[in-house]
């Protein structure tokens, strides 16, 4: 499999990543240079094996439903880029 | 002093022949020494590692003392630090000061420990050679022409270079074991979930777990016993009874008679370089010679690690990576016009070409109609490679092999290339996608007469929870061996 360039810009625009102009070439022959080594996966025939989505067999532990956590809005804004009367500003999304 | 074990540290403190000022003064001191020709330090804060020093004192004056307690640590600046700067090597985060602690901060602090700076890292955490730090690269203490791997390249450098007497590492892929090697140090990744990630930055987390970097199997076992333990705000921590992981410290020598060390024939072939090898087999040597067995295993499925980690790693990094906005906190781009181009130009100018380049195979990996073709694919393959272990494991208590294929590779030989220098961690991977302990520990050196002496490490790989046991095998190494005491020239 080969990456075009139409590919990547779909993948950045999903990522939310903006590339700068000429930028799409060197990405699209390194990501191609990756795949590569990932293509070799496709020669192993894994039909009848459970995919392992983690490193342990683990069950969700539930807990009692009931706050666990502080109001602490204050303190984890101070190191947000922008905020107002307690709401962090984007630019306007809804005219 | 700058020598000295953990314990030895701890006994001097108790003996009241230094207090933990005075320990974190000189430590201090050598950074400020020898930070800037190494930068293994992003931050450090006089006054706040002082403030914790004093506290330690004060805590031991009252009789409550643990091992730990006054012994200056660093910390790798993936952990989250209540009013510390935790940037994880990226501009995207280098605003970032911490408004609350990680759990292997917090478990640290009520060991008393102090915290002596935060280390630099590659970008967070995705890289071998700690290149890609936005706070620029760590130089080798070996030789600063050399990287120190990473990607907790700063950690190793710290140790290495006699600036830290021990520090935390995270491992996704090799993160703590392949620097830990390149720089001569032991470096531990335990089974996963038995440290908390509350608080460590998400790179990959069905993979990501932290551990130790000291200059010693024993000192490494102190750091964990100290680390480890159960949280509840981490819902893959292990519910499991607190351990010791000093207990086979203390085994006599003939404890190694009649261990099995599985060597896995696909470890030994051509892809280790000679020097490697050299230092490894005479490592080996040495096991036998303690009255340990060696006997050949085979991992057929290793080979597909890397391919099948460089599609699982970056399909969890393109999503933990999707919370980074500009919106609650970090970097967000100067301009900007509407949220979309706010989201595409913060996430552009706040990363750097590698993490880039891992959100974008992560995102395509996982987009529609590629998922069962990579990502399945890759979780299936991941299953193959943890059932390879589990038959190994009823042939042998521990694996042996290279921790690295090569000693510390010059700054910028695989940085033009990322695939290069994915295969840096060809023998580190297998182990984090089964979730298994496996430690590095120095065992020779390598190098030319171009590069003088580099170190090289070898690897030990447990069965789950087999950590106490590597521990005490790799202790009993180092009580009959001295490569883990040497250090870098000019560093003293």
């Amino acid at each position: 499999m080969s990456l075009s360039n139409d590919q990547v810009h779909r993948i950045a625009h999903l990522a939310r990543i903006e590339l700068a102009p000429g930028e799409d070439a060197r990405i699209r022959d390194q990501l191609n240079g990756i795949f590569t080594l990932i293509e070799q996966m496709q020669a192993v025939d894994t039909s009848g094996v459970a995919p392992m989505s983690h490193a342990v067999d683990l069950s969700q532990r539930l807990r009692e439903d009931k706050p666990s956590e502080t109001d602490q809005h204050v303190r984890f804004q101070q190191i947000a880029p922008e905020v107002e009367a307690g709401l962090y500003l984007v630019p306007k999304v809804i005219e | 002093m700058i020598n000295a074990s953990l314990s030895e540290l701890s006994a001097a403190l108790a003996a009241k022949s230094l207090s933990s000022v005075e320990l974190t003064v000189l430590f201090l001191d050598r950074i400020a020494e020898l930070n800037p020709a190494l930068n293994a330090f992003i931050t450090v804060d006089r006054d706040k590692s002082l403030a914790g020093a004093k506290a330690a004192d004060a805590q031991r004056a009252a009789g409550r003392a643990g091992p730990l307690t006054g012994i200056p640590i660093a910390q790798k600046d993936i952990f989250v630090a209540d009013g510390w700067l935790t940037t994880c090597g990226s501009k995207m985060l280098s605003n970032f000061v911490g408004p609350y602690d990680a759990h292997v901060i917090a478990q640290f602090k009520r060991a008393g420990a102090v915290l002596l700076g935060k280390t630099n890292m590659d970008e967070f955490a995705m890289g071998s050679s700690n290149e890609t730090s936005f706070y620029g690269p760590v130089k080798n203490p070996w030789n600063t022409a050399m990287v120190p791997g990473g990607s907790s390249g700063g950690s190793a450098a710290s140790v290495a270079a006699r600036m830290a007497p021990a520090a935390t590492g995270t491992d996704t892929g090799g993160s703590i074991r392949q620097p830990a090697a390149l720089c001569g140090l032991t470096g531990l990744k335990p089974t996963y979930g038995v440290v908390s990630r509350y608080g460590m930055v998400a790179f990959a987390s069905s993979l990501d777990q932290a551990g130790p970097m000291a200059k010693s199997a024993a000192d490494c076992a102190l750091m964990l016993s100290a680390m480890a333990g159960f949280d509840e705000r981490d819902s893959t921590s292990l519910e499991r009874p607190a351990e010791d992981y000093t207990r086979d410290l203390a085994t006599p020598l003939a404890g190694l008679r009649g261990l099995r060390i599985g060597l896995p024939k696909e470890f030994f072939g051509p892809g280790m370089a000679d020097d490697v090898r050299a230092a490894v087999e005479a490592a080996l040597d040495q096991f036998r010679k303690l009255g340990a067995v060696t006997v050949e295993i085979s991992l057929p499925n290793s080979g597909l690690s890397v391919p099948a980690y460089y599609v699982i790693a970056p399909a969890e990094c393109s999503s933990n990576l999707s919370r980074f906005d500009g919106v609650r906190y970090g970097y967000r781009a100067p301009e900007y016009g509407d949220l979309l181009d706010m989201y595409c130009k913060s996430r552009a100018q706040g990363f750097g070409a590698e993490v880039k380049r891992r959100i974008l195979i992560g995102t395509y990996v996982l987009s529609h109609g590629y998922y069962d073709a990579y990502y399945l694919q890759a979780q299936k393959i991941r299953r193959l490679i943890a059932q390879d272990f589990v038959a190994a494991f009823k042939e042998c208590d521990v694996i042996m092999g290279p921790t690295s294929p090569s000693v510390a590779f010059a700054h910028g030989a695989k940085s033009a290339d990322p695939v290069q220098m994915y295969l840096s961690d060809i023998y580190t991977i297998s182990t984090n996608l089964a979730g298994l302990p496996a430690l590095s520990i120095p065992c020779g050196f390598g190098g030319d007469e171009k590069s003088g002496n580099l170190p090289v490490g070898l690897q030990i790989i447990g069965d789950y929870f087999g950590e106490a046991r590597m521990l005490g095998v790799a202790h009993q190494y180092q009580q009959v061996t001295d490569w883990h005491t040497r250090m870098p020239a000019g560093i003293a």
